[in-house]
């Protein structure tokens, strides 16, 4: 049986307004097992990005359990989940991903330096990795002479150098062409499954998720379905485009 | 901490190095700030040095001023018939008359003139100035003259020369001549070069009122007093107020702070120097909030990927320190090219302290002016800065 990486346990979200409680997130719990990656999907509003963020530990749930290798995230102080963000977690981000004062190499090697792992052989895994996502020529460049897709290369790169337990993709080829964004999603599901680390990617680019084992649903913040297996998942990709 | 300091300089010098010409742009702003608040420096120090330089040099402790003249040197008029009393109060060790008055330097080629502090002094006695070249004066009544190191260069007169002196006695332009036997370093008063002459012989040729031509009562401005013990300038002072009739004795510092001027002049070039430093902490720091602002997102991503505030705080202020001490070097280097062309007329003078406290005051401006974007800095949440908020 494979081992959780990341568990939630009834988590929850709320915001407080005037006209009342606002449930971001309500009650969701999920897994995701190491070298497993999982779309999270909705519309607009489904509350996907806050469980995301809370994911990242970014942001604290109002109640409910965030387990990642065992340690809960939500009941940690700041300083512990900036440790954790820095150890555990693997980020990228739509847009603005990369430090753009530094080259690609050099946005990789952030994480080991931030981690005090950057020595000879972190070095050299930083090439290789840059590399193996096509980046070879174009490491000493910095983001503002690379294509979005590049960029977000290097961002997958410098997301998993440092060895996380998990890595959160948030809507990666939001600001890619189609061509593009099958590649960046396709060598980011070979690397989380080949480097057994636990992805998830939120996206509204429902065929992006041609390359996930899982697929989660969200609607008002709640759970609402989830489909496993490639058939299943390219029949929902189909049923959403026929319509 | 090790760890901190050097993933925080990584980031502040990678991103000075690749943003070099924005950078240096603030440097060299900081830099022509640099120069106007040495030079602001400089210019009270060469201002007020003109005006107190003689009596800040003196060898004594107290001056004696005619009771009820406000301290005012030129104001003042004491006969010498209290200069003995004034000896004889316990713990006077010397004490001696002074005579100010200025005169006109006919220069050799005969065609320019230079105006000038003419004091006279008791040869041998608090007041005469050290010579550097040259010797003392010779006696109470010889036709000699000293003169300060500024009237040397700005007359081109040396040791040996005759020395031509006008002055008007009465209602007639009256000329002597007198050689010239040591020169001492720089003495000016009341904003002029100076020349040093025995008190009978200032008595004798100074400027006089048709009344005085014919009347010989030498009258001093002022005496100058010598203690004993320079610890005991309190007491003393006291006793002479006490013991001379109609004097009244204060400290160096008081007689400087009232010379005609000189306080509102120093205050003026201070508050000049205090407003200039403000706007570098304005400027600074608006560079550096507009900095920040415009990298809110970039801040959010490294927050996000897990860097803590404190190495966002220190990038901050590395960053800021250097900005701010190469923009202080480089106007520290403009001053300084600037200062070898300017005239010896012009009171610029850079003093080490004036000067340190002066670049201090800079190097200072930079974390001042950048603390509010440091705050802003470590306030920012990567969650509104990515824009994954709700």
């Amino acid at each position: 049986m494979p081992i959780n990486a990341l568990e939630t346990k009834s988590v929850v979200k709320t915001y407080q307004l005037d006209a009342g409680t606002i449930y971001a997130v309500n009650e969701v719990s999920l897994n995701v097992a190491a070298g497993e990656f999982v779309a999270l999907v909705g519309p607009s509003g489904s509350g996907k990005t806050t469980m995301l963020s809370m994911l990242a530990a970014l942001l604290k749930p109002s109640s409910g359990l965030i387990l990642l290798d065992g340690q809960d995230l939500a009941g940690m102080d700041e300083v512990n989940r900036v440790a954790m963000r820095r150890e555990k977690i693997g980020f990228t981000f739509q847009a603005n991903n990369l430090v753009p004062y530094l080259s690609a190499v050099e946005n990789v090697e952030l994480m080991l330096r931030l981690n005090n792992r950057l020595d000879k052989a972190g070095r050299l895994r930083a090439r290789e990795l840059l590399a193996r996502l096509g980046l070879a020529e174009r490491m000493n460049n910095l983001p503002g002479q690379m294509s979005g897709g590049q960029q977000q290369r290097v961002a997958i790169a410098r997301a998993l150098i440092h060895n996380p337990s998990l890595v959160l993709a948030d809507e990666p080829t939001a600001s890619l062409d189609t061509e593009r964004a099958y590649q960046v999603v396709e060598t980011f599901a070979g690397l989380i499954h080949e480097q057994k680390r636990a992805g998830i990617m939120v996206t509204h680019d429902l065929r992006m998720c041609e390359y996930v084992d899982r697929v989660l649903q969200m609607q008002d913040g709640i759970l609402v379905k989830v489909y496993a297996g490639h058939k299943e998942i390219m029949s929902m990709i189909r049923g959403n485009h026929t319509g | 901490m090790k760890q901190l300091f050097s993933i925080s300089s990584f980031l502040a010098v990678k991103e000075i190095w690749r943003n070099r010409g924005r950078f240096l742009l603030v440097s060299l702003v900081i830099g022509l700030i640099t120069l106007l608040v040495l030079f602001i420096a400089a210019l009270g120090e060469g201002l007020g040095n003109g005006n107190r330089e003689y009596i800040s040099k003196l060898d004594g402790e107290l001056i004696v001023y005619q009771a009820k003249s406000d301290s005012l040197i030129q104001a003042s008029r004491i006969g010498l018939d209290r200069l003995e009393t004034l000896r004889d109060v316990a713990g006077v060790a010397d004490a001696a008359a002074l005579g100010t008055s200025s005169a006109t330097l006919i220069l050799p080629s005969n065609e320019e003139t230079l105006k000038v502090a003419m004091l006279g002094v008791e040869p041998k006695h608090v007041g005469e100035p050290v010579i550097s070249a040259g010797h003392q004066l010779g006696g109470g009544n010889v036709d000699e003259v000293l003169i300060d190191s500024n009237t040397a260069i700005r007359s081109g007169l040396k040791i040996g020369d005759k020395l031509v002196i006008r002055v008007t006695q009465g209602t007639e332009d009256v000329f002597f001549t007198l050689p010239i036997v040591g020169i001492t370093d720089g003495q000016q008063y009341s904003l002029q070069p100076s020349i040093f002459v025995p008190f009978n012989t200032w008595d004798r040729i100074r400027p006089k009122s048709e009344a005085e031509v014919n009347i010989s009562n030498p009258v001093a401005n002022v005496f100058l007093v010598k203690l004993d013990d320079p610890g005991i300038v309190e007491e003393t002072r006291l006793a002479i107020n006490a013991n001379v009739e109609n004097v009244e004795a204060v400290t160096i510092s008081e007689a400087i702070r009232a010379l005609p001027g000189y306080s509102a002049q120093q205050s003026t070039l201070n508050t000049q120097g205090g407003f200039t430093l403000f706007i570098g902490i304005l400027v600074i720091g608006g560079f550096f909030q507009i900095q920040i602002l415009q990298k809110v997102s970039q801040i959010g991503v490294l927050k996000a990927i897990g860097t803590s505030n404190p190495i966002v705080a220190m990038a901050a202020v590395i960053q800021i320190i250097v900005i701010t001490v190469v923009g202080v070097a480089m106007g520290g280097l403009l001053t300084f090219l600037f200062s070898l062309f300017f005239p010896p007329t012009v009171p610029i003078v850079f003093n080490g302290t004036t000067s340190a406290i002066a670049l201090v005051a800079l190097l200072l401006i930079g974390p001042m002016g950048g603390l509010v974007s440091i705050r802003y800095a470590v306030r920012i949440e990567p969650l509104k800065a990515l824009g994954l908020s709700s």
